[in-house]
């Protein structure tokens, strides 16, 4: 069945989209990266993060979560949003305990390739170190808390493809923070290393056991182009 | 408690249905007869709804009147606004810690008492004030509180009532609440008639309610002033298995007290006015979301329903009308000031965390059990029920032009006569100063926290959407208040009341409270201020719903009104640094036995 198609602008370029879709996905589909960090291609969109926030018809609003309609005027790449942005990704680097250079998922981190890819150089706003801890009770997965974003892909992978709901929110404002289900630990839940929920952390919050050297520093996803290399790539394409 | 006289969890359980949207109901019967919700809790619920331990937690956790861990017998909760600090809530928090031998936020080694602060309850005009479990005390001196104690202690450590029901409540000292209004308008004014407003409804089609409701260009009276004609239209013409008219009577926003008043004093019209909407929407249910905080007003609401029902004013055919059927229930929230925003209603009415929902959709069309969904203020039902009863030309004969109607205005701070106002839309601030005797005002709060500070050079606008927009929250502050002290508390209200769903809202309410604290202790150079006057713009623009959008403004509109305050405070060199290089190798120092070769003074 075609779906009905109509077009949108986006940066005063003219793209293709289609109903059903959301703002993200027509230009992703279309070449057009709008960076974004809790959104993830296969699972339902949260508009936790805010990141992909555009100005939609002169309004803000986020790109993940906004159904992409006829006619609209989208707002993505602007010197304002490109701050404001940035200054998202810093609250995130100064809310947790982001310490790059040893972490595991340095140059594979979504946080991390945003951070370089709107400017970032070193955060200016006072970082919170907030004392978190490790769950390693789980034979081939574990939970290092102080890297989480609250970006919810664990909580909507795990419910939705997994069937499991291992993960949820816990507290609220600043004091959220990831939950598991069971008291004891992760080791007590019914987690797989191969769950779709232990593959789409954007950082080093949920590393699988044994598996995080395998690709040496350097190689990496983000070492070699910047995040959003891939979809920029299919501009023009389709 | 002990073994013997508590309910056991299964008896508890036993009075619910599997239905998991009753999650509230559910967790506010272990609450309030165990005294929290344990592990052990959790996982009876979890297993009764068919849901995971962890969606139960991630619900409970949310709430500031749900507790995970065991607490007092007793809790005291001490209102927590500016307002209430400026009449005296430390001093009687002092009397309160002192007769207790614990610190706020502690629980008695007894276990008898749990005492803390909460976020505004409602009593403005009646500060200092305090919910002790669940009934409100108002007008507190330190000297009352050796007496409330004595009471407490006296009744034994009984489970209190939940809601507490008038007929066991035991009688506390302050234990009342002064009617709030002091200047009623047309709208409160007048005979209040027998249903006249579904009477006027019911002679019309739904569709000519909703055109006379448009027609008499009512606004939302929360603040957003979002027509209620339109949201009504909307509302009527999306398709949907059932159709519901929400009450939002979660009245948070700091300041304000109005819905209060309107709840105990004339809940008839409000429901009148539901059941007009419930009729021009084609919905058989109505909902009220009331604040966990008016909790004692349940029993008052529940008997005015059941009147109500028996006039024949709600049920099935409606005075008369075949075939209009409609039903009012009360959902209690549970302290939670995001909960006012209409998408993180409807979220909590469904069991759920406060969290607001991105839109669209909206909830006209998808709202309450994905069903079309009408939220509106307490007091846009009253205005409904007035307008139905009276004409749309009788409304419009008040206001102005763009804000028809009168507005109820709450009234606090130093003033002669705080309480409920109403007043034509239009009125200036400096009538209404004049009005409550508020002479030497010299800046006010208007709308809440949300809302705007303005100094005195504004006082000659006027109250009205197209200008100073408000759900009526108005805050007076004389002489020798410290203007950035109040928006500080408010900083630290947003922190609060975050509800972490979002990075900008909830990152940057707590960066931006540390950044007054900085400016306030006068740690703040001018690069500092500006900086966290930019990080301000970007917590209101990148926010997803309306507290993160509106969380900055007490630091926003202080800049903007009184910038002499913030520039007294200011350091006057170019750079400090965050960091005292002393302070920060101290331990190394320590460890080493010697100071470094060249440390940065």
């Amino acid at each position: 069945m075609e779906a009905e198609t109509f077009h949108l602008t986006v940066d005063g370029v003219e793209i293709e989209a289609h109903a059903g879709q959301s703002i993200i996905e027509a230009c992703d589909a279309a070449g057009i990266y709008i960076p974004r960090l809790c959104h993830h291609p296969e699972l339902e969109p949260s508009g936790n993060c805010r990141v992909c926030t555009c100005k939609i018809n002169g309004r803000n609003g986020s790109a993940c979560v906004t159904p992409a309609m006829r006619g609209m005027v989208v707002e993505n790449n602007t010197p304002q949003l490109t701050k404001d942005r940035q200054t998202l990704i810093e609250m995130l680097f100064v809310e947790g305990n982001h310490p790059c250079p040893y972490c595991v998922a340095s140059g594979d981190c979504e946080l991390q390739a945003l951070g370089y890819r709107l400017g970032m150089k070193a955060p200016t706003l006072p970082y919170q170190w907030p004392r978190r801890k490790i769950d390693a009770t789980h034979p081939d997965v574990y939970l290092d808390h102080d890297r989480c974003i609250l970006c919810s892909r664990c909580i909507r992978a795990s419910r939705m493809e997994d069937g499991k709901t291992i993960f949820g929110f816990e507290g609220r404002g600043i004091k959220m923070h990831l939950n598991i289900d069971a008291e004891g630990g992760l080791g007590e839940t019914q987690m797989a290393a191969i769950d779709k929920a232990a593959r789409v952390c954007p950082v080093a919050c949920i590393v699988i056991k044994r598996d995080s050297y395998k690709i040496p520093n350097g190689e990496r996803r983000f070492d070699k182009s910047p995040i959003g290399s891939d979809i920029e790539a299919r501009r023009g394409k389709s | 408690m002990s073994a013997s006289t508590a309910p056991s969890l299964p008896s508890i359980l036993a009075d619910f249905t599997g239905d998991r949207g009753r999650l509230m109901d559910v967790v506010l019967a272990v609450q309030h007869r165990l005294g929290h919700v344990s592990d052990e809790a959790v996982r009876a619920i979890a297993l009764k709804l068919g849901m995971h331990a962890v969606e139960v937690e991630d619900m409970v956790s949310f709430y500031a009147f749900l507790d995970r861990e065991s607490r007092g017998r007793n809790r005291i909760r001490l209102s927590k606004t500016p307002i209430s600090r400026m009449k005296g809530a430390k001093a009687v928090a002092r009397a309160f810690e002192d007769q207790l031998g614990i610190s706020l936020g502690e629980t008695t080694p007894d276990g008898m008492f749990t005492l803390e602060w909460t976020s505004d309850i409602g009593m403005a005009d009646q500060e200092p004030a305090a919910l002790i479990n669940g009934v409100v005390l108002t007008e507190l001196t330190p000297g009352d509180v050796p007496q409330i104690i004595a009471a407490l202690r006296g009744a034994g450590g009984e489970v209190p009532a939940y809601p507490p029901h008038a007929a066991q409540t035991l009688l506390l000292p302050c234990q009342k609440v002064r009617p709030s209004l002091v200047q009623p308008g047309p709208l409160l004014s007048g005979p209040l008639g027998n249903a006249d407003g579904i009477n006027a409804g019911l002679a019309l089609t739904p569709d000519k309610v909703i055109e006379q409701i448009t027609n008499s260009k009512l606004r939302g009276r929360g603040g957003a002033g979002f027509l209620t004609g339109m949201k009504w239209r909307l509302t009527r013409k999306a398709v949907g298995e059932d159709h519901y008219v929400v009450c939002n009577a979660d009245e948070g926003e700091p300041g304000t007290f109005k819905d209060r008043v309107l709840l105990s004093e004339f809940p008839d019209l409000v429901f009148d006015g539901m059941t007009v909407a419930g009729y021009a929407l084609g919905a058989r249910n109505g909902l009220v979301y009331l604040r966990g905080e008016y909790a004692y007003l349940w029993d008052s609401l529940q008997e005015v329903l059941n009147t109500r029902r028996g006039a024949g004013l709600l049920g099935a055919n409606i005075c008369g009308r075949e075939g209009f059927d409609f039903d009012i229930r009360i959902q209690l929230g549970a302290g939670a000031y995001i909960c006012g925003e209409e998408s993180s209603l409807i979220e909590s009415l469904e069991g759920k965390r406060g969290a607001p929902r991105d839109r669209p959709p909206f909830p006209t069309e998808r709202g309450y059990l994905k069903q079309p969904t009408a939220v509106d203020n307490v007091e846009s039902f009253v205005c409904a029920a007035r307008i139905m009863a009276k004409g749309a030309d009788w409304f419009k004969s008040y206001g102005t032009a763009e804000s028809t109607g009168t507005k109820l205005m709450s009234v606090s701070g130093d003033c002669a006569r705080p309480g409920v106002y109403e007043v034509p839309f239009g009125i200036t601030v400096n009538e209404l100063l004049d009005l409550v005797g508020a002479a030497d005002a010299e800046f006010v709060q208007i709308s809440g926290p949300s809302g705007q500070a303005i100094a005195p050079r504004d006082f000659g606008r006027q109250i009205a959407y197209e200008d100073l927009s408000t759900g009526g929250s108005t805050m007076i502050f004389g002489p020798g208040r410290d203007v950035l002290d109040v928006a500080m508390q408010f900083a630290d209200f947003f922190v609060d009341e975050s509800c972490g769903w979002c990075t900008p809202c909830r990152v940057g309410t707590t960066l931006l409270k540390q950044g007054m604290e900085n400016i306030i202790a006068g740690r703040a150079t001018l690069a500092d201020i500006t900086a966290t006057e930019s990080l301000a713009n970007t917590v209101v623009r990148m926010s997803r719903c309306g507290l993160g959008q509106t969380a900055p403004n007490p630091i926003l509109t202080t800049m903007r009104s009184f910038p002499e305050a913030y520039e007294a405070r200011l350091r006057p060199e170019p750079f400090v640094s965050r960091v005292d290089m002393r302070d920060a190798l101290r331990e190394a120092s320590s460890i080493q036995g010697r100071e470094p070769v060249s440390a940065e003074a």
